[in-house]
């Protein structure tokens, strides 16, 4: 072959890889993205039925000062809350939900055993929690703090944080001053736990923007992060410890926490072993956190050692899943994707198990996976939404859906990279002009196969919505056996997905009481044994984003129609089994004395 | 020596960058990218060429997708990496290649695999000493090869355009220019439209096309497209080079010969 027939053929060889790259390129794209079958073959379907069951809720859009009206959209851009607790004991899941427009009114949805709620916030008084002044509310979470046996309210807001004693479910009476909290704290998460293991819930609550920002009477439009993936110029964080007599004692930097990051949310668990709740932040502009508790005593901020906090990212939701039955429990973290632009994917850290007692190491197996691209993420939530045997993760998204033809990502790309001076200065933000940012955004449903696959039935199983999703929430509502779903939406309609799940599929609902415990038992971690496999759950005091579960655990059970064995882990310490429990079992079990 | 310049610049700006804020999203997908360009580019040099080339560019590639690519996919990194080398041996004039590498690899992605990676748009940090430090030592380097009016041309034209679009967009001028106190473009500026394989011959020639190149750019991002630089030197990069190629192989006016006379002739 002569030189230049050589090199021809080498030419179009070379050509050919190129192609075969480019072509690799389009087909690894579109499998990135994904698709669903069209039959539903799922076990299960979800319909969206809130105002048939008497919930017409709106959450309405705070204001703030007029010189963020060029970028008001992003800057008021959640409040959507919802939390869930059976608040006045008669076995029926209830839920809060906040709003977030001065002098808007939150509403509690008293469930009213025959498939209705009925709003009862104003008469129990912690409807009006958005008085002008006082700031606009974000969230709120449910905990026992007085052991009385009634779940009391923490309301976190943009504004003065709000505490309101359960009067043995006939009312609330605010007790905020008494408690000792702090004037002004703009929080988007707050998380009950009892970080020392003394039998009271403590609460931990940290800030969002600094606390000296009012965002409605500004001082100066310097108030934005420093930068977009490296912001340290956020709200301090609060640790409240319970001293018993309805007060609390602000403890965070004595106990070694001192962050100012941009933390959007938070959530406890034992991801240790020691038994005591380690805390994982999940912050906007920057590395989430993950604060291992030594024995009550002091937290110690491990995220880099432990692989979670390596890459600065957008995070915006923190919970805890045993997506692969071995009693490990792995952390979900939303992030930001949007394709062309930016793709920075969400967080599956799965815990590794060889690590070393007490230092947990962690892999990022959202890719692996299936859980990584949803969008501009919200909040997300594991439970067994088919009665499976395995936790599936359901997640809402969306941001700012404004015009629909029109997007303002360019304008937020282009200041989104800019130095510190440039980003944190709010005047310098381009005008959104009534453009979307990553509005309009399809929902997920992600199945967990048990392969160590998750696939996105959402549209196949009635998940259909495109709000602005902000909150999700797990609650067995009508008593039924299975997980329905609580959607709060910005500037948007509060969607309750009632859940319908093959009625051949068993299962099993633990609630717990704690007596030498917090009452509410949060913290409890409980393993459920049946068919060679085990779930673990812990009762949460707030996880996800700006949200808070059923503190009563789920626990699908396949074909199974018994545990071989239960197993609780009180928050005392104190363990407790259960030997060959029958499905089909709303078992309600007291902390032994 | 001076060819080792330029990766010993980048490869200290990804160390330190790294060190300092973790800029990584692992060790693994900028390894992969710079492998797969070294190998690509050896076996392709050798077997087109019979003799092994020198890996300095296609490390200077490896390294530049590494950086500059963010997905959480691997395939990502490999194939903006192949894509890239592939490039310079399929596309060529005059015995040059016509992209700059990484450009093409970079703007491919983009544009065929939009839902899996994006190009980093970040700060590195909220202090301004690393900013100073990549243009101080990059203006240096530059310099020392001869492009530093490549580089200078570039900002320059930016600087101005920024007004222009400032102007007809009424967006905050500090808005317009915030992209380029990022690494990428820093990037961009110092490794991309410098690339002497894919750039004009004369000094006058290469200042005019990188002008060009920010007009381009600027006409892009009035329509709000994101990543307008590496689509505008992709465009207008070639386009030149043709230029180029056909003025010095016929005779043309005076006027604009003595624009793209070679710069030895200076």
């Amino acid at each position: 072959m002569s030189v230049n027939a050589r090199g021809r053929a080498l030419w179009v060889v070379w050509f050919v890889v190129l192609v075969a790259s480019l072509a690799a390129m389009v087909r690894l794209n579109r499998g990135a993205v994904g698709t669903a079958a069209t039959t539903n073959r799922y076990g299960f379907s979800l319909t969206e039925s809130a105002r048939t069951l008497g919930v017409d809720f709106v959450h309405q859009a705070p204001v703030f000062d007029h010189r963020l009206d060029h970028i008001m959209p992003q800057i008021a851009s959640v409040g959507a809350s919802v939390a869930v607790a059976d608040f006045d004991r008669d076995g029926w899941a209830d839920f809060y939900v906040t709003s977030s427009a001065d002098g808007s009114l939150n509403r509690l949805y008293r469930n009213q055993g025959n498939g209705t709620f009925k709003d009862v916030a104003g008469e129990l008084g912690v409807a009006d929690v958005n008085r002008a002044g006082t700031g606009v509310s974000m969230g709120a979470v449910w905990g026992d703090y007085d052991n009385d046996g009634y779940e009391d309210l923490f309301v976190y807001k943009y504004g003065r944080p709000e505490l309101f004693h359960n009067d043995a479910g006939k009312g609330f009476t605010r007790v905020s001053d008494k408690a000792g909290l702090p004037e002004w704290v703009n929080a988007n998460a707050a998380v009950w736990l009892d970080y020392d293991r003394d039998g009271r819930l403590d609460l931990f609550l940290p800030g969002y923007w600094a606390e000296d920002i009012d965002l409605q009477h500004l001082k100066t439009t310097k108030i934005m992060p420093e930068s977009f993936e490296y912001a340290e110029n956020g709200g301090r964080k609060y640790l409240f410890h319970n001293l018993g007599d309805g007060k609390f004692e602000e403890v965070s930097e004595r106990l070694g926490i001192k962050s100012r990051r941009w933390t959007l949310a938070a959530a406890a668990a034992d991801l240790t072993g020691s038994g005591f709740p380690d805390l994982f932040l999940a912050n906007d502009y920057g590395i989430p956190q993950l604060y291992i508790n030594k024995g009550g005593k002091q937290f110690v901020e491990s995220g880099k050692d432990a692989g979670v906090a390596r890459t600065p990212k957008s995070g915006m939701n923190a919970s805890f899943g045993d997506i692969f039955n071995d009693g490990r429990l792995s952390i979900y973290k939303t992030n930001i994707s949007e394709p062309g632009v930016l793709v920075q994917a969400n967080d599956l850290w799965v815990p590794k198990k060889n690590a070393a007692p007490g230092a947990p190491v962690y892999d990022d197996l959202a890719t692996s996976v299936g859980v990584d691209l949803g969008g501009w993420s919200w909040g997300a939530q594991f439970g067994d939404l088919n009665n499976d045997g395995m936790l599936d993760l359901y997640l809402t998204n969306g941001y700012v859906s404004a015009g629909e033809r029109s997007s303002y990502w360019y304008d937020f790309a282009v200041i989104a990279v800019g130095h510190s001076a440039i980003i944190g200065d709010a005047a310098n933000w381009p005008a959104m002009k009534g453009r979307s940012l990553s509005g309009y955004q399809r929902k997920r449903v992600w199945l967990n196969d048990g392969l160590g696959r998750f696939t996105d039935v959402a549209q196949v199983v009635g998940v259909t919505d495109t709000n602005d999703g902000r909150a999700v929430a797990l609650a067995d509502l009508f008593n039924r056996g299975v997980l329905d779903v609580i959607v709060a939406n910005q500037k948007g309609p509060l969607l309750i997905y009632r859940n319908n799940v093959d009625p051949s599929r068993h299962w099993i609902r633990v609630a717990l009481e704690g007596s030498s415990s917090n009452r509410s038992a949060i913290g409890a971690r409980v393993e459920v044994h049946w068919d060679g496999k085990t779930q673990a759950q812990e009762v949460s005091g707030g996880n996800g984003f700006s949200s808070q579960n059923d503190r009563r655990l789920h626990f699908g059970l396949g074909s199974a129609t018994s545990a071989d064995r239960i197993v609780i882990r009180w928050p005392s310490g104190k363990v407790q089994t259960l030997e060959n429990v029958s499905s089909e079992g709303f078992l309600f079990l007291k902390e032994p004395e | 020596m001076t060819r080792y310049y330029p990766p010993l610049l980048i490869t200290g700006i990804l160390v330190s960058a790294h060190l300092s804020f973790g800029i990584l999203e692992g060790y693994s997908r900028t390894g992969l990218a710079i492998v797969v360009a070294i190998a690509a580019e050896l076996v392709m040099g050798r077997l087109t060429y019979g003799k092994w080339p020198h890996p300095a560019s296609a490390y200077i590639t490896g390294i530049s997708v590494g950086i500059l690519v963010r997905s959480p996919f691997l395939w990502t990194y490999a194939l903006c990496s192949l894509v890239s080398i592939a490039t310079k041996y399929v596309f060529r004039y005059k015995d040059r290649h016509v992209w700059n590498p990484s450009n093409f690899g970079v703007s491919a992605l983009l544009l065929l695999a939009p839902a899996s990676a994006s190009v980093l748009s970040i700060q590195w940090g909220n202090v301004i000493w690393p900013m100073v430090v990549i243009w101080i030592l990059g203006s240096v380097i530059v310099w020392r090869v001869g492009r530093l009016h490549i580089s200078a041309t570039y900002v320059a034209s930016f600087l101005l355009l920024s007004f222009v679009q400032s102007a007809v967009t009424g967006n905050p001028w500090l808005a317009i220019v915030a992209p380029i106190t990022g690494p990428m473009y820093q990037l961009f500026i110092f490794f991309m439209v410098t690339d002497p394989k894919t750039t004009v011959r004369s000094k006058r020639g290469q200042a005019l096309v990188v002008f060009l190149v920010a007009v381009a750019e600027m006409i892009l991002r009035l329509n709000e497209v994101v990543y307008a630089p590496f689509y505008a030197l992709f465009l207008v990069g070639p386009a030149a080079l043709l230029v180029d190629g056909w003025l010095q192989s016929r005779s043309v006016p005076a006027v604009v010969v003595q624009a793209f006379r070679p710069a030895s002739q200076d």
